[in-house]
């Protein structure tokens, strides 16, 4: 039966979120679904599924329902299981955390669920969106059953075994497996058919969980209040329960294992019999861990791994039985970190067990952290392990895999130690995000694995840049099953698909000697070596590396393709790496373009074929010659940053980060501002170029630009002496600016090309119409040039705040922006908005920012965006979380609030007249004068602010010269709180999935709260972060992730929600649509004292548009009247008028007109014609009722 | 009135009456909108043309939102979600074609507009068994490389009818330019590569210009009545010199033009934008006054009126060549400020 089972399996080249959706989709009724990191495709696939109509194993579709947060669809989760459907959900990290109140409860009435887990870690002093247990180790108090899983195949089998499981045990499972490590890589799998699910899933089972289900017809009452009378012994009832689960889950294992021939036990040893020395441990690092096992074994060592399956309930004694008795010494490596603990959880497990169960004698027991938010685990570390338990007394507590400088607890690493077998074919493939690389290498490996029968893996490194990021695809193909569950660190191929990443990193420290390069270079194989750079051209001698050269990029532009080179490249890939007969495999090749682009029209099919025999043809060697070229600086002009950036960030920059110590990174989490201006990327092909003669300086280019490179200043012309020759200048138009000169200057390293500024540029030039005042032109010949002319521009002075009047953008715009050149997409339509409140209010601003987009172009390293201007002041940031952020921003409010109030006191304290007023008494400490100024100031404006910090000044000089004599300790209390005297403004920054669905509740209570505090939405209309899921404020029939069939649902009002309170100011702007209205809105938000909401339109790439045409997106959806401009003001009700003004004009453009230049309104139309045209036909009735009411509330008598 | 027999053919399809609603996106592009075209007197209606080009462009849009920002960060491996676009581009179509058919008994001609020859025969055996009822081929080119000689583009275009005309049993039209040099050859090529009928004419879009913006405006202006004039003269000038049927498009405003049209040989009279000015209800008017005046001359049927004063039968035929062009313009100067 077995081998039957086998001979008929169909095999799959996936990834295990897909591996685990396929299985949990068809074992599911009801599916309550939240976007979060890495788990998010897993709801992404069966949402698409339950679009497609496609049944699970019943026979009926799935009801897939995205949630507000993951704590809503927890309660989902445990309300449908009270019905008695089958129940899943899929999740990680803090989203796991929101449900742990109900995972208690589903628990506690012991009902059957399987959550899947893509592991990854918690926010502590940063995030990280990378994998490791600490979430589900947060989770083992909940009584839930933890299960894990430690390879893609294992990640589908044990989704099924789970939920046999717990239909036969009823307690619920968290099925887990790695975070990105399993979720994300792709492996050739034998998929579970359906009929392999239905003898797996008993169906009396099933109806047995149905039966428990509510029901008026049979009615029961469930969670119950108990009196310390019942409630102990009520939580003891489970005990049997509990008890019976592991050997439930090992039958349903070796059920599993007789259909299908693959066998788990709840702990697999894999080893040595004899071994003495042996690695306990959970999740992929279980693979690398075999792997290094059996590569000592056959150097004669006596050493095994134990693979932890089932953690909870615990089993000591199946623990026990797996180990042989012949162990020595054990090591528990545990991929989470619990400060203070005793150790690590599986640590005290397994101590616990021995202690217990142990008969005899019992070995030598230590524990050790490992792999942490995806820290690389390598056969070289588990090697390290086994070697340290050779000692007598080996360290405890000890971590592998990092430089623990501080504590010295890190064990050290051989990293020359290696295990991969000559018959593994490695590759590692460099490209950019987007360049169609990693789609390439995926095929290829489909196309391998299928053809072939090797085995495939696929494992994919992205970094955190969302323009111009570097991909990095690591690819083995091998006769044996494949357990390296790390990077290649030794390749015989190394292709690299960007020129200029020769210069940005190490390339070839992987290569093996012998091995292959394979260059995507514009210069063709003959110009190739003299270009490459020295220490490369050192690498290719010394390992006698044979180098390939195509130029792809040009091909690809020939052949009518733009910049995707994929085609062409992953033909080169074929050609070089000899996995399988070149001829079968340019087949295959075809064969997928043909599939794949088939009714795409013949041109695509034709060039696409066309460009496999490009590549054939135009991939050739590239000759050596002597090492002659100079070798360039490797990352940016670092030179004139501080010790603490070379030091700290220049290692990241260069893929070496892995290299730093403990010591090296703050404990706190705190980092200096303002890093994003070392890192030169030169990610632009082109640049915008500025004309002098055409401008009209509006300086809209400055307002839009969303990485603020593109700036203005206006200035005295008599520093132009010092200009570099190529320095552009004119005089200022503005009559407020009269004798000064003007400059627009670009910072051409830090652009990416994006052209919303020529979009916006207004002015042409009369004579050659199709040129603008502002031009683009390829970057490579402007770098240098441009690079001195950015230099001279910084030094130029910073305008007098002061002096601007700030309600005209063109002198607005010339106020330093202290948010600079972020990690955010090219085009990005957030990121404008944020540069403004830091333009307006940056000097005094305190962000709290929601997890999200801005969270992560704001704050993700290796360098981050927001500065500081001259003076060192500059917008202080922090993150806490997704679901607090309203809360957190409040938070900062009541603190500020409280220092400054206690500096008033203080202030009022030390500045009454001392004694009883008599004229003999000491003169107070704070002259009188000053304390009334500085308790009374206007700071309601520039001057004000300049003003009180000239006050705040003068009392920290009085209270340093009056400390001198005086002891009081008030002196050095208010010293210490003087700052708080001058206005702090408090921003709560973050996207429609925050302040709409997961922080709304937090969001809601700070309308009601009437403390001063401003909030700025950055409405994308969808997660964007995650990848374009629907949130409550994706407009009616728009197509997003969890909503493919299209949202039916109009677009939540929040800024109606907002203003029923009366007291908070609402503003709905965009930029695109209406400039000045926006610097309006930000001016009067800020100043209105209270709470106020910024509701501001961002185009974004999940919308499916030409993101260099984003403000015209902007501008149609005002239109259109999809997107109303207005303001409503509380202070006008003073004044007798409505607060409430509508600015924009009705609408012009019918919303379908709007709605088709959109690919997430077009797709439902291609996809469902009839409901997309009922969609868009209710839309337009709400945009006109919508306008009604604005209109009518507008013109309503206060 | 109903007594009068408004029946005619097209493409050997037998029509209720002469007025066919001609191709245009927003009269057809919605299958809602053709039960009201039909409840108010649309014989026939030629749905919205399939841009071919546009369909690759599409596709090729479709491709980019695709791979746009995909696999660039870890959290955000794709931006659009995994959709079926079975409704875009000639899969849409052709699904257009049979919503069609199930929701009006009138005949549903197709019609397929392009630049270069591309895959023009395959599109046509799909719309064929979608069961398009005829096919109507829209030669649209604005020929700007100075290098291409003009017998080359003519060439082209009837290597196109004769692929298509080859590829289907299906009835075709033709709705070429006005442009060509001898359009009475090309007719006549046309007819010889498979065509049945010739509609006259295609129009052009017409770019404006912003003198102020220095921008370009696609601002597509509606026929008018003016625009009558080119196929009245042409139709006037090929009926019954060859075998081809034919049919005016452009510029039918009022009963009366469609009289004069039937006049000098139409079998069926386009109509586009007087319904996208008046709305539906004007094809029913259009029938009335037509109605109304054959009545009023004593007509009962089509047949009596049609080609009356087409060249071959006119009694001025010379008046339909070049002569009366100084004639008309001759009035001016006896008339207004001159």
């Amino acid at each position: 039966m077995t081998t039957t089972a086998l001979a008929t399996t169909a095999l799959a080249t996936i990834d295990a979120n897909e591996a685990v959706a396929r299985v949990a989709y068809r074992l599911s009724e009801v599916m309550a679904i939240y976007p979060i990191t890495p788990a998010t495709p897993m709801g992404e696939s069966a949402d698409a599924w339950a679009a497609a109509g496609r049944p699970n194993l019943w026979g009926t579709v799935p009801v897939v329902e995205e949630m507000q947060s993951e704590a809503g669809a927890a309660g989902v989760v445990h309300g449908a299981l009270q019905s008695g459907a089958l129940t899943t959900t899929f999740t990680a990290s803090q989203g796991l955390l929101l449900m742990i109140p109900n995972l208690y409860k589903i628990a506690g009435e012991l009902t059957a669920a399987v959550i899947h887990v893509a592991s990854r870690a918690l926010a502590t002093s940063a995030l990280s969106i990378f994998g490791d247990h600490s979430d589900v180790m947060a989770t083992r108090g909940t009584g839930c059953a933890l299960i894990s899983s430690a390879s893609v195949q294992e990640a589908g089998d044990f989704a099924a075994i789970a939920t046999a499981a717990t239909l036969q045990c009823r307690l619920p499972f968290l099925h887990w497996f790695d975070g990105f490590r399993t979720s994300h890589e792709i492996q050739r799998v034998a998929l579970l058919d359906d009929g392999d699910l239905r003898q797996l899933i008993p169906q009396p089972l099933v109806e047995a969980h149905r039966a428990r289900g509510l029901s008026p017809d049979r009615p029961v009452l469930r969670g119950t209040s108990q009196n310390p009378d019942l409630a102990f012994q009520a939580r003891e009832a489970v005990n049997p329960t509990t008890e019976a689960a592991p050997a439930a889950v090992q039958a349903a294992m070796d059920h599993f294992a007789a259909l299908t021939g693959r066998a788990y036990r709840l702990f697999d040893y894999h080893g040595a019999a004899d071994a003495e020395r042996v690695l306990v441990l959970m999740g992929s690092g279980c693979e690398t861990a075999q792997e290094t096992v059996d590569a000592l074994m056959a150097r004669g060592e006596r050493v095994g791994v134990l693979k932890v399956r089932l953690f909870r309930p615990w089993s000591s004694e199946a623990l026990v039985a797996a180990l042989p008795n012949s162990v020595r010494a054990l090591a528990v490596l545990d991929r989470c970190k619990e400060p203070g603990s005793g150790g690590e959880p599986l640590y005290l497990d397994v101590l616990n067990a021995l202690h217990e169960a142990w008969p005899g004698e019992r070995p030598t027991l230590v524990g050790g952290r490992y792999g942490l938010a995806s820290k690389e685990f390598t056969p070289a570390m588990v090697k390290a392990v086994l070697d340290h338990l050779k000692q007598d007394a080996p360290l405890n507590h000890f971590t592998v895999g990092i430089d623990d400088d501080l504590t010295h607890h890190s064990l050290p690493v051989d990293g020359r130690f290696d295990t991969e077998a000559d018959t593994v074919f490695r590759a590692i493939v460099y490209g950019l995000g987007s360049d169609g690389t990693v789609g390439a290498n995926k095929n290829a490996i489909k196309i391998i694995g299928d053809a072939t029968g090797l085995e495939v893996q696929g494992y994919f490194v992205y970094d955190s840049k969302k323009s111009g990021s570097v991909t990095v695809s690591h690819l083995r193909f091998g006769p044996q099953p494949i357990h390296s569950t790390y990077l290649i660190r030794r390749a015989q191929l190394i292709a690299c698909h960007h020129w200029d990443f020769l210069d940005s990193f190490e390339l070839l420290d992987a290569a093996l000697p012998g091995g292959t390069l394979l260059l995507n270079s514009p210069w063709g194989a003959e110009g190739t070596w003299e270009r490459l750079p020295e220490r490369v051209q050192r690498q290719i001698i010394a390992k006698d590396l044979a180098v390939q050269a195509i130029d792809a990029s040009r091909l690809a532009r020939e052949l009518g393709l733009g910049p995707a080179i994929n085609t062409l490249m992953q033909t080169c890939f074929f050609a070089l790496a000899g996995v399988m007969p070149l001829e079968q495999g340019l087949e295959a090749i075809r064969a997928a373009i043909r599939h794949s682009y088939g009714r795409k029209g013949e041109r695509i099919v034709a060039a696409n074929l066309a460009a496999v025999d490009a590549a054939l043809r135009e991939l050739k060697p590239v000759p050596r010659g002597p090492i002659q070229a100079a070798d360039r600086p490797p990352v940016g002009p670092l030179a004139g940053a501080a010790s603490w950036v070379r030091e700290l960030i220049q290692p990241q920059l260069e893929r070496q980060g892995d290299r730093l110590s403990v010591s090296a990174l703050p404990a706190d989490g705190s980092f200096p501002c303002g890093t994003a201006r070392w890192e030169k990327r030169n990610i632009a092909e082109s640049i915008p170029v500025w004309d002098p003669e055409v401008c009209v300086q509006c300086a809209k280019c400055v307002l839009v630009c969303p990485h603020a490179v593109i700036r203005a200043k206006a200035y005295d012309p008599a520093l132009l002496a010092a200009a570099p020759a190529s320095f552009r200048s004119t005089n200022a138009r503005d009559h407020h600016l009269a004798g000064q000169a003007f400059s627009l200057q670009v910072a051409a390293e830090d652009c990416t090309g994006c052209g919303l500024c020529v979009e916006v540029c207004p002015a042409r030039n009369r004579t050659e119409p199709r040129l603008k005042a502002i031009n683009m032109a390829p970057q490579r010949p402007l770098r240098e040039q441009e690079r001195s002319n950015w230099d001279f521009f910084l030094q130029l002075p910073e305008a007098d705040r002061q002096a601007l009047d700030l309600r005209h953008i063109n002198q607005q715009q010339l106020q330093q922006p202290l948010f600079e050149f972020s990690g955010a997409c090219a085009g990005c339509g957030e990121t404008p908005y944020i540069k403004l409140a830091t333009q307006l209010f940056g000097d005094r601003m305190v962000v709290a920012n929601a997890t999200g987009c801005s969270s992560i172009y704001g704050g993700s390293l290796p360098t981050t965006p927001w500065s500081a201007n001259g003076e060192g002041r500059g917008p202080a940031w922090s993150n806490s979380l997704f679901e607090d952020n309203a809360e957190f921003g409040l938070g900062f409010r009541l603190g500020f609030d409280q220092r400054k109030a206690t500096a008033e006191r203080l202030l009022r304290e030390l500045s009454a007249p001392g004694g009883n007023g008599e004229a003999s008494a000491p003169p107070p400490a704070v002259p009188p004068a000053l304390a009334e100024g500085l308790l009374t100031a206007d700071q309601s404006d520039e001057a004000g602010i300049f003003e009180q910090r000239q006050r705040v000044e003068a009392l920290k000089r009085q209270l340093n010269a009056h400390s001198q004599a005086d002891t009081d300790p008030r002196l050095a209390t208010l010293l210490n709180l003087a700052d708080d005297l001058v206005k702090r403004s408090v921003w709560m920054i973050g996207g429609d999935g925050w302040a709409y669905d997961i922080g709304f509740g937090g969001l809601d209570h700070v309308f009601a709260s009437d403390h001063d505090v401003n909030i700025l939405v950055l409405d994308t209309e969808v997660y964007s972060n995650t990848g374009g899921q629907m949130s409550k404020a994706t407009p009616m029939g728009a197509v997003a992730k969890f909503a493919s069939g299209g949202k039916p649902a109009a677009k939540k009002d929040l800024g109606l929600i907002a203003m029923t309170y009366g007291n908070v100011y609402v503003a709905s702007v965009a930029m695109g649509a209406k400039d000045e209205h926006t610097l309006r809105a930000f001016l009067e938000a800020e100043s209105y004292p209270g709470p106020s909401l910024i509701l501001a339109y961002s185009h974004c790439i999940a919308h499916g548009i030409d993101m260099a045409k984003g403000l015209q997106q902007q501008r149609l959806a005002v239109d259109s009247g999809r997107w109303l401009l207005y303001r409503h003001d509380p202070r006008r009700l003073e004044r007798g008028e409505s607060p409430l003004v509508v600015d924009s004009r009705a609408p012009t453009v019918p919303l379908a007109e709007a709605m088709a230049t959109e690919n997430r309104f077009r797709m439902l139309g291609m996809s469902q014609p009839e409901r997309s045209r009922e969609l868009t036909r209710a839309a337009q009735e709400n945009v006109a009722r919508r306008w009604d009411l604005y209109q009518r509330l507008a013109e309503q008598e206060p | 009135m109903s007594r009068i027999d408004l029946r005619t053919s097209w493409l050997g399809l037998p029509l209720a009456s002469p007025l066919v609603v001609g191709a245009c996106a927003p009269l057809s592009a919605d299958p809602e909108r053709l039960p009201l075209l039909a409840e108010h007197g649309a014989a026939a209606v030629v749905l919205h043309s399939l841009f071919l080009e546009q369909v690759e462009r599409d596709w090729l849009e479709w491709e980019h939102h695709q791979q746009h920002g995909s696999q660039s960060h870890p959290e955000s491996l794709s931006y659009q979600p995994s959709v079926d676009p079975a409704h875009l581009g000639l899969d849409g179509y052709l699904q257009e074609i049979e919503t069609a058919r199930r929701r009006v008994d009138i005949p549903i001609l197709a019609s397929l507009n392009g630049l270069r020859p591309g895959h023009w025969a395959e599109a046509a055996r799909a719309i064929e068994q979608a069961g398009a009822s005829a096919l109507e081929l829209n030669l649209y080119s604005v020929p700007t490389d100075p290098r291409l000689p003009g017998a080359e583009i003519e060439a082209q275009h009837v290597a196109i009818v004769h692929a298509v005309g080859a590829a289907v049993a299906l009835p075709l039209a033709i709705k070429p330019s006005s442009s060509y040099t001898n359009l009475a050859h090309m007719a006549a090529q046309f007819q010889a590569a498979g065509a049945r009928g010739l509609v006259l004419f295609n129009r052009f879009y017409q770019p404006d210009i912003d003198i102020e913006t220095l921008e370009i405006r696609p601002n597509p202006l509606l026929s008018t009545a003016a625009d009558l004039r080119a196929p009245l003269r042409w139709i006037a000038l090929l009926e019954g010199r060859l075998e081809l049927e034919l049919a005016a498009s452009g510029g039918v405003e009022s009963g009366t033009d469609v009289v004069r049209l039937l006049m000098v040989g139409a079998r069926i009279t386009q109509v586009v934008s007087s319904l996208l000015r008046h709305g539906p209800g004007h094809l029913r008017q259009l029938e009335n006054e037509l109605r109304a005046w054959l009545e009023a001359h004593g007509h009962s049927s089509l047949k009596e009126l049609r080609g009356c004063m087409s060249q071959r039968r006119s009694p001025d035929p010379e008046e339909f060549e070049r002569a009366q062009y100084m004639r008309a313009l001759g009035s001016y100067a006896q008339q207004g400020p001159w």
